[in-house]
């Protein structure tokens, strides 16, 4: 297979003695999604924020399109066109979908905010991924959860993310706001684009992802392909901790 | 009513704006019906702008200061320390060095002010923003520690007479920009307003995003530029005094004519003063970056920092933003009052805050608008004036001030409730 997008070798990270993160390796493809799971303080978080750069690792390197990269800050991993989605989502609710989408970035002419510009840009890039999203002029807080995320992830998209990293992006939602994410993280595949999503509940995001990767304690229990298992056979990695016999992958 | 509400969907015209002038029509009205046609007329209206000027001008800074989520109880003890130093300065200090009446001595005594009314701001907004301290602290602790420090200023004293170049900021007799130059003003806003409309309708059909019916717009466009219009005309209708009218012709050496000069009024300085803050502020607020980032931290907090947006240094500049508003209307306050007291400012902090409320701003942040603080700002101006006019004392004022308050959110609420988004 091609080079990995994302390569996280041997990564390692203590808080006061205590090992959130040790020795774990994990990896993601193009056109990938990879979920990551585990229980609350099994370290999926910690791992992550050692990507989008709130973090910096004790020990392992970081690998992006197969060459080292050193990952200080979030301007970083910026840089390396890595993108979060948080679970509340970061939006300004009182704000309309456009400023959302350009905030901290807005376009400007001769100093003053170029509203047309970025109204245009906001409506190709949501109307891409969201043919139904009609909402540019409304304030975020009257958007449905599901009209939430295309915005949060249209920002993502429309500084060139490559690299997308999302929490917990259905936990909040009901069947029909979860099926149009879904159907945006399609969308986000066929562009090219490598998705971590992480979670604590394996049916947020089994069927969303081709590989997933389960943590316990701070340890990697194992990367599996989701076609290769069941959903009990994951949860027996998620609260037992142990390896699906002949599944690994 | 849907008839109606689909005039109003089409001329986009902000609901909250039109009902509250309105309701300021229907309090002007009232009195001027209480009072034997008292009410309305140039020379009450001029008076009544002048009054407002000095709370309009705060309020604008206030706006912002609840936008992002925050308080400024202290505005009125700053603009009371201000008022004092910038008197002090202008009439003990100066007029030794430069001499009685020197020219400059206003424009030192404006560049103090706002240089002092701007440094309490950023004082202020240290406290807030890098130490943590809660804004309703800070500002409470410098509401009681200015106006100490207003008293210490001259022991008490009042300070008297101010020179005469500055108190024209303050619009007395003299302080207006007179006839011809008020109708050129009124001309110039309301061709800006035209172009401005015109440039940005023919922008949004460029970029093919939708756009007012072409009445609508000439509609919206025509009321606008009514306002500049038809408020030169009501100043230039007030006539100066004769005593006074007599008196500046013999200092310009004007021949007067039989029958005694006429001269008329004409736009009073700090109402151009608080336009022009009020345009420029405006602007900050919707036309660029740092507006834009202050309605995101109203709106969410940690959103913004995420977005790498630096909070801290945000809110520090709100505040000096906020003091140096507060060290223009010092000096707009006491140059109206030829003088500066100790007790200049008293309770402007409370006026402030229930113009920026009563004009739309939640104090749960995110949303407000200076338009609508400085419509405040009258309607409360109104009810002080207009009652004064009908011989109710101050204590009255104050109750009926506070139930228009109370009753103006309340109203609001359940506008927001019945139509939420």
């Amino acid at each position: 297979m091609a080079t990995p997008l994302v390569e996280m070798r041997n990564i390692s990270i203590s808080f006061g003695g205590v090992r959130a993160v040790d020795d774990v390796s994990i990896d993601l493809y193009p056109g990938e999604v990879v979920g990551l799971l585990g229980h609350n303080g099994a370290g999926k978080s910690t791992l992550i924020k050692i990507l989008s750069g709130a973090y910096q690792a004790d020990k392992g390197e970081i690998l992006i399109d197969g060459k080292v990269a050193d990952i200080k800050s979030s301007r970083d991993a910026r840089d390396h066109r890595i993108e979060t989605i948080y679970q509340n989502l970061a939006l300004a609710d009182n704000l309309d979908a456009c400023a959302n989408l350009f905030l901290g970035r807005e376009i400007t002419s001769a100093g003053l905010l170029d509203e047309p510009a970025m109204e245009a840009a906001a409506r190709k890039v949501i109307g891409r991924l969201n043919p139904n999203f009609k909402k540019y002029h409304a304030p975020v807080s009257a958007l449905s959860g599901g009209q939430r995320q295309s915005v949060a992830i249209a920002r993502a998209v429309h500084f060139d993310a490559r690299i997308l990293i999302m929490d917990e992006p259905t936990a909040a939602l009901g069947v029909q706001e979860t099926k149009m994410v879904a159907e945006l993280i399609q969308q986000l595949k066929r562009e090219g684009i490598g998705i971590f999503l992480i979670s604590h509940d394996l049916h947020d995001v089994f069927d969303l992802s081709d590989r997933l990767s389960v943590m316990k304690n701070g340890k990697l229990v194992g990367t599996v392909r989701t076609e290769d298992v069941t959903k009990d056979d994951v949860l027996g990695m998620i609260i037992l901790g142990k390896q699906p016999g002949a599944a690994a992958a | 009513m849907s008839t109606v509400r689909g005039i109003f969907a089409r001329l986009e015209i902000d609901e909250r704006l039109l009902g509250m002038i309105l309701c300021l029509v229907g309090i002007w009205i009232g009195f001027h019906l209480l009072s034997d046609g008292r009410f309305i007329t140039p020379r009450n209206l001029y008076n009544l702008s002048l009054q407002t000027a000095s709370v309009a001008i705060m309020a604008i800074g206030m706006v912002l200061i609840i936008i992002i989520r925050q308080i400024d109880l202290s505005v009125g003890s700053m603009l009371g320390v201000t008022a004092m130093i910038v008197g002090v300065v202008q009439t003990f200090w100066l007029p030794q060095i430069l001499g009685g009446g020197h020219p400059m001595i206003m424009v030192i005594a404006v560049v103090c002010g706002i240089t002092i009314g701007a440094a309490l701001g950023g004082l202020n907004g240290l406290m807030i923003g890098y130490l943590g301290v809660p804004s309703f602290v800070v500002t409470l602790g410098g509401l009681l520690i200015w106006r100490g420090c207003a008293w210490w200023v001259t022991q008490g004293q009042t300070v008297a007479p101010l020179d005469e170049n500055f108190t024209l900021l303050g619009g007395g007799v003299y302080g207006t920009i007179g006839e011809t130059a008020s109708w050129i003003c009124a001309i110039l806003a309301a061709i800006v307003i035209a172009f401005a409309a015109h440039r940005r309708r023919r922008r949004h059909i460029s970029f093919g995003f939708p756009v007012r019916p072409a009445w609508a717009e000439i509609a919206v466009v025509a009321a606008q530029c009514a306002l500049p219009l038809g408020f030169a005309a009501v100043m230039n209708a007030y006539e100066m005094p004769a005593v006074a009218a007599q008196k500046l012709a013999e200092i310009k050496g004007w021949d007067i004519p039989e029958g005694g000069i006429h001269i008329f009024m004409g736009i009073p300085i700090p109402v151009l003063i608080l336009v022009a803050l009020a345009i420029s502020v405006s602007l900050l607020l919707n036309k660029t970056r740092f507006g834009r980032y202050v309605f995101a931290m109203g709106g969410n907090l940690e959103a913004a920092e995420r977005a790498g947006i630096n909070v801290k240094r945000m809110t520090v500049w709100v505040f000096i933003l906020m003091g140096a508003l507060v060290g223009i209307s010092a000096i707009v306050a006491s140059a109206r009052l030829q003088s500066a007291g100790n007790s200049i400012g008293q309770l402007d902090e409370l006026r402030v805050i229930a113009a920026a409320v009563i004009g739309g701003c939640t104090l749960a942040g995110g949303a407000g608008t200076i338009s609508g603080a400085i419509l405040g700002a009258v309607v409360i101006q109104s009810l002080q004036s207009g009652m004064s006019l009908l011989g109710y004392d101050a204590s009255l004022q104050n109750i009926f001030t506070g139930l228009v308050l109370v009753l103006a959110v309340y109203i609001d609420r359940l506008y927001q409730q019945r139509r939420p988004g």
